[in-house]
């Protein structure tokens, strides 16, 4: 398996505050890889710093290639969508909107229409509700928003940030479910950023845990969620 | 720091309330009745009448400015009457040492207020909400001073300003001046208004109003802010230097103290009165600035600005989401009213 992305000695800040400490991972192409930790840790972070949101040193390469310099549109260009805290709806534009400004950098504008077509069908909820102010969703169904906007990217690398936040447990499972789905069928490599490690570690193939901007531990998913030391002091289930 | 890294470390993005895009236009038969009555109204209303609906679609024009810049990509500004000043310079200046016939100088006061707002973007970019309305209003204080300069105060007019000839109507048509200017005023309107309903419906326009709802989301789906955000600054202020040119022709004069604050700081009311990106609430914004002031006065000429303010007030009290809140009753009372 190849390394798709590679982060090496990431420093990150916000003004003078420094909120990443050297930190440093890969994720293999077609891989699940789970960033967990508490509030504060620095995944956030971490997610926009691949972006280039937040002013950051350190080598960061996608597919062999330097990020560095790169502006977050140039980024995104290159198959890397990346899923908001917060999901990001656009709250006052329907929900076909949303799904339209997923793919606002692509070239192709003819098979963007299929793209939202393919889209209802993983979402069937989003077709029913494709004309509404994507505002007046639900929590969940604007998660799923998130989600297929961010696929209408047709990504390489999808960044998810805490996409169980504020969800249900059962609509969690869902949207795990789907993203499992997508990761195997559509071949999207997926980065996730979740507080809610027992769920993250079930689908994931790797995980790494940051504490206060570290990496403190990192591995295959099922051996860290069967670590019980790793499990009391890091992830607190 | 680039645009994103500066609102990613901020983060607090002014939350503006709108409608969805949907409800941007007005309904087909609203928009032709109200055409229709622009269109005739004038055949049967006093020449000083006529004059006063001409104002009213030019600072529609420019209320539309701000709307887009507002509504649309949800940036403030308390600045615009410095490019409606810019806009009306130019057209006086062609028309009294250039003798450009008026009609062009309204492209060219538009083309240069576009690069004037562009440029303006650029500074703008690294401020939100009241620190870049704060910023814009600082370009207004500035701008009538800066018209006074004596460098300039040959082409100006310093203090004195200029006096701009108004245009008879062309090939013989047998009405007044007033009476053809509001016409051409009308056709520029609308053509104004259709095009930046389209401009907002377009990709151009998707990306502008992701901005508005959520920049941080806008830059991951790819959105370059830099350059929507400078672009929605200079389409704003080239409609609104089209609509300051238009205004110089109007009233047949421009000087430096026409363009104050109090300038912008009304248009702002007129936004605000016709309902926050909602367009066709513009031409409702743009009748409370220039009527309301007239009736306040008509109240008691000593309070006029009191009243003003009750009146102001109460608008706000029971429409706050403007014209576009009353426009909605209507429609379903219309509604209701076609079902019995």
């Amino acid at each position: 398996m190849s390394v798709l992305l590679s982060v090496h000695d990431l420093r990150a800040y916000y003004g003078q505050v420094q909120a990443l400490h050297g930190l440093s991972f890969d994720l293999n192409e077609g891989s699940m890889t789970t960033l967990l930790g508490a509030n504060g840790a620095g995944k956030t972070t971490t997610l926009r710093a691949i972006c280039n949101m937040v002013r950051s040193t350190g080598a960061i390469q996608f597919e062999g290639k330097p990020l560095n310099g790169k502006s977050t549109e140039n980024i995104v260009r290159l198959g890397i969508a990346h899923v908001p805290q917060g999901r990001g709806t656009f709250t006052t534009l329907t929900v076909e909107e949303n799904l339209q400004l997923g793919a606002i950098s692509r070239k192709d504008i003819k098979a963007i229409s299929g793209d939202i077509e393919r889209m209802y069908a993983h979402f069937p909820v989003l077709k029913q509700r494709h004309t509404q102010q994507a505002g007046t969703l639900s929590g969940g169904e604007q998660q799923m928003l998130a989600v297929a906007r961010a696929l209408m990217l047709r990504p390489r690398l999808m960044l998810l940030d805490e996409p169980s936040f504020g969800l249900a447990p059962l609509i969690v499972r869902d949207l795990f479910n789907i993203l499992g789905k997508i990761n195997r069928e559509d071949k999207v490599s997926i980065l996730v950023v979740e507080q809610n490690a027992q769920l993250a570690l079930e689908i994931a193939d790797k995980a790494y845990v940051i504490e206060t901007g570290r990496i403190v531990m990192s591995g295959n998913a099922k051996e860290i969620a069967n670590d019980e030391s790793v499990r009391k002091s890091y992830l607190g289930y | 720091m680039s645009t994103i890294q500066e609102t990613a470390a901020e983060a607090h993005p002014a939350n503006i309330d709108v409608p969805s895009k949907k409800n941007m236009g007005l309904g087909r038969t609203a928009s032709w009745a109200m055409l229709i009555v622009l269109a005739l109204l004038p055949l049967f209303v006093r020449n000083f009448v006529i004059f006063q609906m001409t104002m009213l679609l030019i600072y529609a024009i420019a209320v539309l400015a701000l709307n887009i810049l507002t509504g649309g990509s949800g940036q403030f500004s308390l600045g615009q009457s410095a490019f409606y000043a810019i806009g009306a310079y130019t057209a006086a200046i062609l028309i009294e040492h250039g003798g450009v016939n008026y009609v062009l100088t309204l492209p060219a006061a538009g083309i240069i207020c576009f690069a004037v707002g562009f440029l303006f973007g650029f500074p703008a970019l690294r401020l939100s909400g009241i620190y870049l309305a704060l910023a814009t209003f600082a370009l207004a204080v500035a701008m009538p001073q800066l018209l006074k300069l004596g460098v300039i105060e040959h082409w100006t007019g310093g203090v004195q300003g200029l006096v701009v000839t108004k245009p008879d109507a062309p090939f013989g048509l047998p009405m007044s001046q007033d009476m053809w200017l509001y016409y051409f005023t009308l056709v520029v309107s609308l053509a104004i208004y259709i095009a930046s309903v389209n401009l907002l419906r377009s990709r151009s326009g998707r990306a502008m109003m992701a901005i508005r709802d959520n920049e941080i989301a806008a830059a991951a789906m790819g959105v370059d802010l830099s350059i929507y955000k400078t672009l929605a600054f200079g389409v704003s202020a080239g409609i609104t230097g089209v609509a300051g040119a238009l205004g110089a022709i109007a009233v047949q004069f421009v000087a430096p103290d026409s363009y104050t604050f109090q300038l912008a700081i009304a248009l702002f009311l007129g936004m605000v009165v016709g309902g926050v990106g909602w367009l066709p609430g513009s031409l409702a914004g743009a009748a409370f600035i220039v009527f309301v002031p007239n009736i306040a006065e008509g109240i008691s000429k000593g309070l006029s600005g009191a009243f003003f303010g009750v009146l102001l007030f109460v608008v706000i009290y029971l429409v706050p989401h403007g014209a576009r809140q009353g426009a909605i009753y209507a429609e379903t009372l219309f509604n209701k009213l076609k079902r019995s």
